[in-house]
């Protein structure tokens, strides 16, 4: 009796802290970056992180081959990005995408055996798009997001055909009962577990409804975004977040969110990724449906696409900034069909017509 | 030990009452018992009740309108019992979406949130009344429906006042667990920080006084007890007594000390006043302040920091940086 009495306080606090510290168990770095007092943290989960660099590493590089021979554009038939290519370097870059994309599969994924120029296989005329997007991304939205580490086909696919974290449209949970629940009030993990609209990628990722909300006046100048429609882009942050593994703070001054000149510079690249991965979606991914079996489509009929987390994966620079692209320079400029693809890609518009936030009376600006 | 009284260690045991003959409803009142269980935590008597008019009612509204979140909750998980439980935090009604500004949308589509917002309103009003009309019958003040009352002024601009001269029901508060508190996160960002609204400002420090004060005349009583301190009011007069050394014992802490009267005010006003200043402060929301952050700027509340990066990035739409 008196022994219980004795440990009984010191099992009780055992008891607490250890339910407590299952939260997010320490120890966590926190990297202060901003004014003392200001609450400008990165706040990290080491060993979160050390699972998460571990799990996020570059791939193995296949040496390149000396230079010289002929050109794979003169040697093989339908040959329309690479065809500059020397044949021991298309050859080498052709048995990477093998790795990077399907290393069990192999050249027959996109290959018809014995017929290398057919176009009998859909996933060939999927790869070439894909290439041209590679391109079009490591050249023109290299300075405004994805230099100097570049990116490859592995950035996204990572040995896989279909990229882990391609997503498609949600159709929320199947009721007969039609309430509106203006796309949330459900555990939604692209929400981040929160109850926020479960589905921000398509409004914001796919169309292009605005994302920003607060007025730059300290009165009402007229009608803007309501709170609803704020949910909206919570959700999208909160997505984000997820995708990067980081806090508000990575991005934001959380004391005035809308402020840039308070604003770290990743804020900066993140609104140049919001229309990178507009375009790449709109202009490159969803033009292949046209080839893609049903299997292949999402529960709403349309294309898997591209978001922050498709890339990062948990990492606030895919790979940890590994540099993926130098060893592929092919890879980094566009050349062949993928120069006028480019520009098609450009022009392609992102359409408004999908599940719709609440804008409603309120049309606020970009 | 024996006075360590954190919980209720000596019940007094007593015949039933039915309590002071006070007016036309005293005899009809019933349903008279005692409980141990309560007598841990309260007085062990329950009952005898009369509901009333106002009570029944507002019993009844209650139930209609929780009834009415609940199975638009329930719909919403196409009626599945499993699903019900596992989301139901996550589960709410919605008011309206904006396009319906304050008109009455079909019932699916946030007619069921007016309609069980109305009947939570009725039944919250008519539970005032009944608190009013108790405490007059009771001979006593009417601080507890005015107090009351606070609560649902806050109540009311949240889901009717604020909503209405935004001209929209859409900004109103969904019912719901998780959605509720990620609407108030959002509703925060979308009005530039509500942490630079001085009514928010002040609803936190009365509310957080209020904590304060509670804690603290609770743990004085309780630790005068000994002396009978919780009789508080027959002993004010007299020297030695559990209320005159529970005075001394702040007084000779920090100087000043409250009286056994003057605490209760204290208690009163520091509760009444978090939700009445955040009731004003959420008033002003969008209706007369449009970002908290910029209005804190223009009247010098918000300080200047220096910012992040050296050079700091300007606002890309404005460049003409992006596509």
């Amino acid at each position: 009796m008196s022994i219980l009495h004795t440990i009984r306080l010191p099992l009780v606090a055992v008891a607490a802290t250890a339910t407590l510290a299952a939260c997010n168990p320490p120890p966590h770095d926190v990297v202060q970056r901003g004014y003392r007092g200001t609450a400008m943290e990165l706040v990290i989960d080491k060993a979160e992180r050390a699972e998460s660099v571990a799990a996020n590493k570059a791939p193995d590089v296949i040496p390149q081959v000396p230079s010289g021979g002929p050109k794979a554009g003169d040697l093989y038939e339908n040959v329309e990005v690479l065809g500059d290519l020397t044949v021991g370097e298309f050859t080498r870059v052709m048995a990477s995408i093998t790795q990077w994309v399907a290393p069990e599969e192999g050249c027959n994924y996109c290959h018809v055996p014995g017929n290398f120029a057919s176009e009998d296989v859909y996933t060939k005329k999927v790869a070439r798009s894909m290439l041209a997007m590679t391109q079009r991304i490591n050249e023109d939205w290299g300075e405004k997001h994805v230099a100097p580490a570049g990116v490859t086909c592995y950035t996204c696919h990572r040995g896989q055909a279909v990229p882990q974290y391609a997503w498609s449209h949600d159709p929320g949970p199947k009721t007969s009962a039609k309430i509106d629940t203006n796309g949330q009030n459900i555990a939604s993990p692209t929400a981040a577990y929160s109850s926020l609209p479960y589905d921000p990628l398509t409004p914001f990722l796919d169309e292009d409804y605005p994302i920003s909300l607060q007025g730059n006046t300290a009165l009402p100048t007229g009608p803007n975004v309501g709170t609803k429609q704020a949910e909206w882009t919570y959700s999208l942050m909160m997505h984000f977040s997820e995708s990067l593994n980081a806090n508000c703070t990575f991005c934001h001054n959380s004391r005035a969110f809308a402020n840039w000149e308070q604003s770290p510079y990743q804020r900066v690249k993140a609104w140049h990724a919001i229309r990178m991965v507009r375009e790449t979606n709109n202009g490159y991914i969803k033009p292949t449906g046209e080839w893609l079996p049903p299997h292949r489509l999402g529960p709403m009929g349309d294309v898997p696409k591209v978001s922050c987390m498709t890339c990062h994966q948990g990492a606030y620079k895919p790979m940890y900034g590994a540099n993926m692209i130098d060893p592929y320079p092919s890879l980094a400029t566009k050349s062949g069909v993928a120069v006028e693809m480019a520009e098609e890609a450009a022009d392609a518009k992102a359409e408004r017509d999908g599940p719709v936030p609440a804008v409603g009376n309120m049309g606020g600006g970009e | 030990m024996e006075y360590q009284n954190l919980f209720t260690r000596l019940q007094v045991e007593a015949p039933l009452h039915p309590g002071l003959d006070l007016g036309p409803d005293t005899d009809k009142r019933s349903g008279m018992t005692e409980n141990y269980w309560l007598g841990k935590i309260g007085d062990a008597q329950l009952g005898p009740i009369y509901l009333g008019g106002t009570g029944i009612l507002s019993i009844l509204f209650g139930f209609i309108a929780i009834e009415i979140i609940g199975l638009n909750m329930w719909a919403s998980v196409n009626w599945d019992p499993v699903e019900f439980i596992r989301q139901l935090p996550w589960l709410a009604l919605e008011p309206p979406s904006p396009e319906y500004g304050l008109s009455i949308p079909p019932l699916n589509e946030g007619g069921w949130w007016l309609m069980a917002g109305f009947f939570l309103t009725a039944s919250i009003l008519l539970w005032w009344v009944r608190t009013y009309n108790l405490a007059r019958r009771n001979g006593i003040g009417t601080h507890l429906a005015w107090a009351f009352a606070a609560a649902i002024w806050l109540y009311l601009v949240l889901g009717l006042i604020r909503p209405v001269l935004m001209g929209s029901w859409s900004e109103a508060v969904p019912f719901g667990i998780f959605p509720h508190l990620d609407w108030t996160a959002a509703f925060s960002i979308r009005y530039g920080n509500l942490f630079y609204n001085p009514f928010h400002m002040l609803s936190i420090a009365f509310l957080y006084g209020s904590t304060l004060l509670f804690a603290m005349h609770g743990a004085t009583i309780l630790a005068v007890s000994r002396y009978g301190g919780d009789r508080e009011i027959d002993q004010i007069t007299y020297r030695g007594t559990a209320s005159e050394r529970a005075q001394l014992f702040w007084r000779w802490t920090m100087g000043f000390n409250a009286t056994m009267e003057s605490i209760h005010r204290w208690g009163l006003w520091f509760a009444v006043l978090t939700v009445i200043t955040g009731g004003i402060g959420i008033l002003l929301t969008g209706t007369v302040v449009e970002n908290w952050y910029l209005w804190a700027v223009k009247h010098g509340v918000a300080p200047a920091y220096p910012p992040i990066e050296a050079v700091p990035p300007v606002n890309p739409m404005t460049t003409g940086a992006g596509q």
